[in-house]
């Protein structure tokens, strides 16, 4: 049995599945996982088809962070704290949107969970709704791009900062596009006690319109361009960043990924594309990204 | 050990002795002394084993306790009105689940308008979520059933979220003599729970499985049946607490004067002791009424209530809830339990919002029932004259 699949029902090339295995080898299966509804629950945990080889949970769409700090009271008061560590997989919309106060009572009452949001920047599972954590101007089911409307109105929600806000000692971003990354920060992250938060970018296939070929190269695209920002807190201090050798015009990001494709033809356009550099630089500056 | 204590106290205590290992709370009125005095105890060391936690809401209270239950912990929180209602995603989930997750219900009205004083309306909602319900009369009773609660939601034939209701304020803050249970006693009825499968990394197991529709039904048929194993395992449960402890409360329901009377009156909770009170007066006078007693409402003892109240010719329910565009809740359950018979049957929603429900009015609204003053059907008692406002 391994720690998760064969016979998971994920689209090919999907961007969750690759994050998962690798957290899950991080812990080498030594884990309790809770997991929100969404896609990575939908695909993995019908009856009967579970492709789960770890003690696995999925209660509700808002509640995974709540029953983790349960699995994590229950483990304490029966003595079994060694059996393993406790994982939340939690996609964007549970974790910033629906899921935000459940998430931020675990934060704050410091349970020993690794919570990891697999952002893929909508409700995917779903079809592609928008979320806190979609960036500025992508199209999407519930605003999509109009005559009057280019998408998304208003920036993607620093997640981050609001769990560094809590105090946590241990924050993270990771990419799908560094697995390596995940999985150091994922054994690092199990070191240490209390609460820690991971958020990973995880391309969608079928939500951000790129063929399965171009989860990896998307992932890495993002991050060359300072649109999503790979950095380490530890105890409130930002301690490590991902540096970007040549950092590259937003564009090249956009324009592979059918969410965005809009933004070169609509009138409005060409102002959220100068907007979107404008948060890119930010990141760049904020986090000293450029090499 | 006998002494004078309030309701929280009462319900704390009982749970001291249940052992507990996980409580995850949250305040709300009439409730919060329950989880203070339970925090009180975990802060002196007294709950051994026990991890007590103060959760962001309600609703994380009891997605705290899913976690808990599932990963194979006793679990307990205390709640109630709108603490409930925000709860019940999770209570429902919970169900489904098959968790045995206790929860004591001080029984408060909903909002609007802000109320937090008794009725039933609140646990009425969850009427159908696949919860073990029962009502206490008494803070003895409430005491007593504690214990009771996990040991019947744990049972392997069960394992179902067990709802203890007890009426806010006028059970949580009164003082009532309370014979309190000890640990010897508690630890020869209640055993320590034994989860027939639970999250571990020695076996990994899949908890909360999504169903499509070929196989969704059948766990719905199985929560169905649990429900129904849950009548013989509570009715058994019942009698031996009286083994055990000494004390007897009756089964499902408690019939008196049920042979004879021409009326039968139905009261559920803390309102009981006073209804009881007026129908022994009303029997000096010759009057034959009788009185049923309700205490598990669900799963609903539809034989029993039908058994009580064959013989009469009227029936009376009190009722502490309304079915908004029906009738009251408990009337309506009643009249099931009835079907095909056709006694009168009359039902008075009284107390809501903590409205007082005073001796004569209980007497008036019993006597004219008995004596043919009313009509058949649904009635509010105790309301004032007003105006509806519409424009």
């Amino acid at each position: 049995m391994t720690f998760f699949g064969p016979g998971h029902g994920a689209c090919p090339g999907c961007g969750l599945t690759i994050a998962t295995r690798n957290v899950l080898e991080a812990l080498e299966g030594k884990c309790f996982v809770s997991n929100s509804t969404g896609c990575l629950e939908i695909i993995s945990s019908q009856y009967e088809r579970s492709a789960w080889g770890v003690p696995y949970i999925h209660s509700l769409f808002e509640n995974a962070a709540a029953v983790a700090a349960g699995i994590e009271l229950a483990l304490k008061a029966l003595k079994r704290t060694d059996e393993g560590k406790i994982v939340v997989f939690a996609g964007d919309g549970a974790t910033a949107d629906i899921g935000v106060g459940p998430l931020s009572g675990m934060l704050d009452r410091n349970h020993d969970v690794i919570y990891i949001c697999l952002d893929n920047e909508a409700y995917q599972n779903t079809g592609n709704q928008q979320s806190g954590l979609t960036p500025l101007g992508s199209n999407t089911t519930t605003m999509p791009a109009g005559e009057l409307y280019p998408g998304k109105i208003g920036r993607k929600k620093d997640m981050v900062s609001i769990a560094v806000a809590h105090g946590i000692p241990y924050v993270a971003t990771s990419s799908v596009a560094f697995y390596s990354d995940i999985r150091r920060k994922v054994k690092k992250a199990a070191e240490i006690e209390g609460a820690k938060y991971i958020q990973i970018h995880t391309p969608c296939v079928t939500g951000w319109g790129i063929d399965g070929k171009q989860t990896i190269p998307s992932a890495k695209l993002a991050f060359e361009t300072a649109l999503y920002p790979i950095v380490e807190y530890e105890n409130g201090k930002l301690i490590r960043v991902r540096k970007i050798k040549e950092r590259k015009p937003v564009e090249e990001y956009l324009k592979i990924q059918r969410r965005f494709r809009h933004l070169f033809t609509h009138p409005k356009g060409q102002e959220i594309i100068r907007e979107l550099q404008r948060i890119a630089d930010d990141n760049a500056a904020r986090f000293n990204l450029d090499v | 050990m006998r002494k004078v204590i309030r309701g929280f106290y009462a319900v704390a205590h009982a749970v001291k002795l249940s052992k507990p290992s996980v409580i995850a709370a949250y305040p709300i009125t009439p409730q919060t002394e329950i989880v203070e005095n339970l925090a009180k105890m975990y802060s002196n060391g007294e709950l051994k084993d026990c991890q007590y936690v103060t959760a962001e809401s309600e609703f994380g209270a009891a997605s705290i306790l899913v976690g808990a239950s599932a990963t194979g912990a006793r679990t307990f929180t205390a709640t109630c009105s709108q603490g409930l209602v925000l709860m019940s995603e999770v209570l429902l989930n919970a169900a489904g689940m098959r968790l045995p997750i206790v929860l004591v219900n001080t029984n408060r009205a909903l909002s609007a308008p802000l109320s937090i004083w008794n009725d039933h309306q609140d646990s009425m909602l969850l009427r159908d979520g696949g919860l073990i319900q029962i009502h206490v009369e008494t803070n003895q009773e409430a005491h007593d059933m504690v214990p009771l609660a996990f040991k019947v939601a744990e049972n392997p034939k069960v394992m179902l979220p067990f709802m203890l209701n007890m009426d806010g304020f006028k059970l949580t803050h009164a003082y009532e003599p309370v014979d309190l249970l000890d640990e010897e006693h508690v630890d020869k009825f209640l055993p320590p729970y034994e989860p027939p499968v639970k999250m571990t990394t020695e076996n990994p197991l899949t908890f909360g499985c999504y169903a499509p529709p070929h196989c969704y039904m059948e766990f719905r048929v199985a929560l169905q049946n649990a429900m129904e194993r849950a009548k013989g395992v509570l009715e058994k449960a019942y009698r031996e607490w009286t083994e055990v402890i000494g004390r007897d409360w009756g089964g499902h329901v408690v019939a008196d004067y049920a042979d004879d009377a021409e009326l039968m009156v139905v009261s559920m909770g803390s309102l009981t002791g006073m209804v009881r009170d007026v129908i022994r007066e009303l029997r000096e006078e010759g009057k034959k009424v009788g009185l049923l007693k309700i205490r598990t409402f669900r799963p609903f003892p539809d034989k029993e209530i039908r058994d009580a109240l064959i013989n009469a010719n009227k029936i009376l329910v009190f009722e502490r809830a309304v079915s908004f565009g029906h009738e009251g809740p408990v009337g309506i359950e009643v009249k099931s339990a009835l079907f095909g018979l056709s006694p009168e049957f009359y039902s008075y929603a009284v107390g809501l919002g903590g409205r007082d429900v005073p001796r004569e009015e209980i007497v008036k609204m019993i006597t004219d029932v008995y004596d043919g003053r009313v009509e058949q059907g649904f009635h509010f008692g105790g309301v004032k004259p007003f105006e509806e406002v519409i424009t």
